[in-house]
């Protein structure tokens, strides 16, 4: 009996699934109140009618999704009458297909960064597990390091992508600013370019073959865990001020070089606020740890967004980086190479003339550190939508930000120092 | 010279947001959490202690930067000077020029340069191009020419734009849209309201564009009077739209809009009504500037 009922249940499940093949959803617009009423005589249970926007006034439209079976009958209906109308949804279940698509995408977690969902933002679990499953596919080429804790207790993740010991190294932070999510979601896709062009890219597979590449994908987490719980528009760390009651200190602004200029604020409120001492905060002070005790990084990216923009030292001075002109032809080539994918222009330039003074930020310190190629990428766009870039938009930054991102490695590993 | 305004809002938003953020608790129906009360109790405590401080400071004139030296001459066209500038020509434009279907989005400025002025203040001649953001890529490049000055007083007084585009008349195709868009929300009944557009994701659906275009437009007229030579404005979303009630056939909607400054980084958030119609064009009524809580906690979206 009980496997009589398991077996209907299935054959229900299989047979009885409802499918909107061919369904359509049609606009009506009846002139007259005459009209109105002939809409309102159509037997909508034979033809199997679902009103959207039942008939009611001329003024309004009449939205009525009509099955494939009927439709032939409802349009001789129409053209008779002489009653206008159009198609809104050519086929009811494809827009269904899409959406069951997308619901399955967020329902379901990867299991693999092959089923990883490239093309939407994700939140800091799912960065984690994304980081996870890569090492774990890429055991040979990649490891996760633990560079410190965040203020509230995060871990600091650096992915290394390595082929041998006691290699020079090329770094890449990206959401250090937290509202700034293009980064993150741009790095997740290089990093699984890096595992996938490793072997098969040529330059590429020449660059990791002297340099390591470090990558990190998330820079400020509690930062980032606050503009998905309570405000998009987060910038800084989330470390109280004592003696105020404003959050937070500009990650980018936190550094020795240039440290309490006027390129940035001494006021807790504000989004450029310096924090009370240099390297105060424990996410700037982890890649300070890092990169002294390293001691043979050769070039340092920070990826930040909105501007479209590729940035050398310094921010806090007019005099010229002591490397300007090789500083700024790389970033020439650089831009040219990323403007050639989908013609996104970008503007380059030292800090301070390009896009404003800002003192105590990250370049200027690394640079000083002796890291002659360090650079601060604007990523898309220029305003339209600033912070809230549409996923659509996620991997066509990436790939061209990839781009440059090569050139300078290249050029790195083509002028060693 | 950081706009006294600027540095006006910058102390004065820690303390009167709290008062903000209390008045809206106090008319919300939401359960008010524990963590709520405490921070309405330790609110009202610490307005009642700032209270003596709250009106607008006279402050220290802060040190003169490098951006005040910025060069006069001829200027680099895609760094900062000649673009904030051409940005505020931009706003300009879309106050003139902008509806529910027609934004101006800055292409590139070709030149540019600078010189200060016999009345105080510094005079912008610009050579650059626009694009049309409603017609997407497909759209072609007006060229313009502007001259902006800023001014140099006391207090912020708004940037004085002439602007000439060329073939700006030829671009009228939008009228049939503008058309079926006001014949759909002029009636009575029409009562239109979102939030939060685009989403943190960056979404905005077909339905949106035009009242996204329309908090645009609306917030240039903010943005072109809040500009200096040390802010670069852009809108960042439509927080939301409410509409009232239509007045003299004007579409009438009230917006609240979030605004970044790029070299303060901040965001700031305007309260505005505007009304438009294919005829008149946007028109704003009224402007309010709202504290933005800092420290606040806030629903997420």
């Amino acid at each position: 009996m009980r496997g009589l009922l398991v077996l209907t249940a299935l054959f229900v499940a299989v047979f009885g699934k409802v499918t909107f093949e061919g369904d359509q959803v049609l606009r009506i617009t009846a002139q007259d109140a005459e009209q109105i009423a002939l809409l309102k005589e159509l037997p909508e249970e034979i033809l199997g009618l679902d009103y959207w926007m039942p008939p009611s006034r001329v003024s309004l439209p009449v939205d009525v999704h009509v099955p494939f079976h009927s439709l032939q009958a409802v349009r001789v209906f129409l053209a008779y009458h002489q009653i206008p109308y159009h198609v809104m949804i050519e086929n009811v279940q494809d827009l269904l297909d899409d959406e069951e698509r997308e619901m399955v995408k967020y329902r379901s977690f990867p299991r693999s960064t092959d089923d990883f969902v490239y093309t939407t933002y994700h939140d800091l679990n799912s960065i984690n597990s994304f980081m996870d499953m890569l090492v774990a596919e890429n055991s040979n080429l990649v490891s996760k390091i633990e560079i410190g804790k965040s203020y509230e207790g995060r871990s600091l993740d650096v992915l290394k992508f390595s082929t041998g010991a006691n290699r020079p190294g090329i770094w890449i932070d990206n959401g250090i600013h937290s509202r700034e999510w293009i980064t993150p979601a741009s790095a997740i896709w290089s990093a699984k370019k890096i595992v996938t062009d490793y072997g098969r890219d040529p330059v590429l597979t020449d660059i990791l073959n002297n340099y390591d590449i470090f990558l990190e994908i998330i820079a400020n987490p509690d930062g980032f865990a606050y503009t998905h719980s309570n405000d998009r528009m987060w910038r800084k760390t989330r470390k109280p001020n004592p003696g105020s009651s404003c959050v937070g200190v500009d990650p980018n602004r936190n550094w020795e070089v240039g440290f309490g200029g006027s390129g940035a604020s001494s006021n807790p409120c504000s989004q450029t606020y310096h924090g009370p001492s240099v390297h105060s905060e424990p996410e700037v002070k982890a890649i300070v740890d890092f990169v002294k005790s390293h001691g043979k990084l050769k070039a340092f990216l920070s990826i930040h967004s909105y501007s479209q923009m590729l940035l050398y030292p310094y921010g806090y001075t007019s005099t010229p980086a002591k490397d300007q002109a090789e500083l700024h032809e790389l970033a020439r080539k650089a831009v040219s190479e990323l403007q050639s994918l989908h013609n996104t222009a970008y503007t380059y330039g030292s800090v301070i003339t390009t896009i404003y003074q800002a003192d105590g930020i990250t370049i200027d310190w690394t640079y000083e550190q002796g890291i002659k190629y360090s650079y601060t990428f604007e990523l898309r766009d220029t305003g339209r939508y600033g912070f809230l870039l549409p996923a659509n938009q996620i991997v066509p930054t990436a790939e061209e930000t990839w781009l440059a991102l090569m050139a300078i490695m290249e050029h790195t590993r083509n002028n060693p120092y | 010279m950081l706009c006294a305004h600027w540095s006006r809002l910058r102390r004065v938003s820690s303390r009167s947001c709290c008062a903000t953020a209390l008045r809206s608790t106090h008319s919300s129906t939401r359960l008010s959490s524990s963590p709520e009360r405490i921070m309405k109790t330790f609110c009202s405590v610490w307005l009642l202690l700032s209270v003596v401080e709250l009106s607008p400071a006279q402050e220290p004139p802060l040190p003169e930067t490098a951006e005040d030296m910025a060069s006069t001459g001829d200027l680099e066209p895609t760094h900062y000077p000649a673009r904030r500038a051409a940005q505020v020509a931009l706003h300009y434009l879309n106050t003139r020029h902008g509806s529910p279907f027609r934004v101006f989005g800055l292409q590139q400025v070709h030149k540019a340069s600078a010189e200060d002025v016999e009345a105080g203040g510094r005079k912008y001649k610009l050579d650059f191009s626009v694009t049309d953001w409603a017609s997407g890529s497909a759209g072609p490049a007006l060229r313009c020419s502007a001259d902006v000055l800023f001014p140099r007083t006391e207090r912020h007084s708004a940037p004085d734009v002439k602007l000439r585009c060329e073939a700006l008349q030829q671009i009228n195709r939008t009228v049939q849209e503008e058309e079926a868009f006001y014949q759909k929300h002029i009636p009575p009944d029409s009562a239109v309201s979102a939030r939060d557009i685009p989403d943190s994701y960056g979404n905005m659906s077909e339905e949106m564009q035009p009242f996204w275009r329309l908090a645009r437009v609306a917030a240039s007229f903010i943005m072109l009077r809040e500009s200096s030579e040390n802010t670069e404005f852009n809108m960042v979303q439509m927080a939301s739209v409410t509409q009232q009630e239509s007045s003299e056939e004007q579409l009438m909607l009230e917006f609240v809009v979030l605004l970044h400054d790029l070299p303060s980084q901040e965001i700031v958030q305007w309260k505005l009504l505007a009304s438009w119609s294919p005829d008149r064009g946007v028109r704003v009524l009224q402007t309010e500037w709202q504290p933005r809580c800092p420290h606040a906690t806030k629903p997420p979206n």
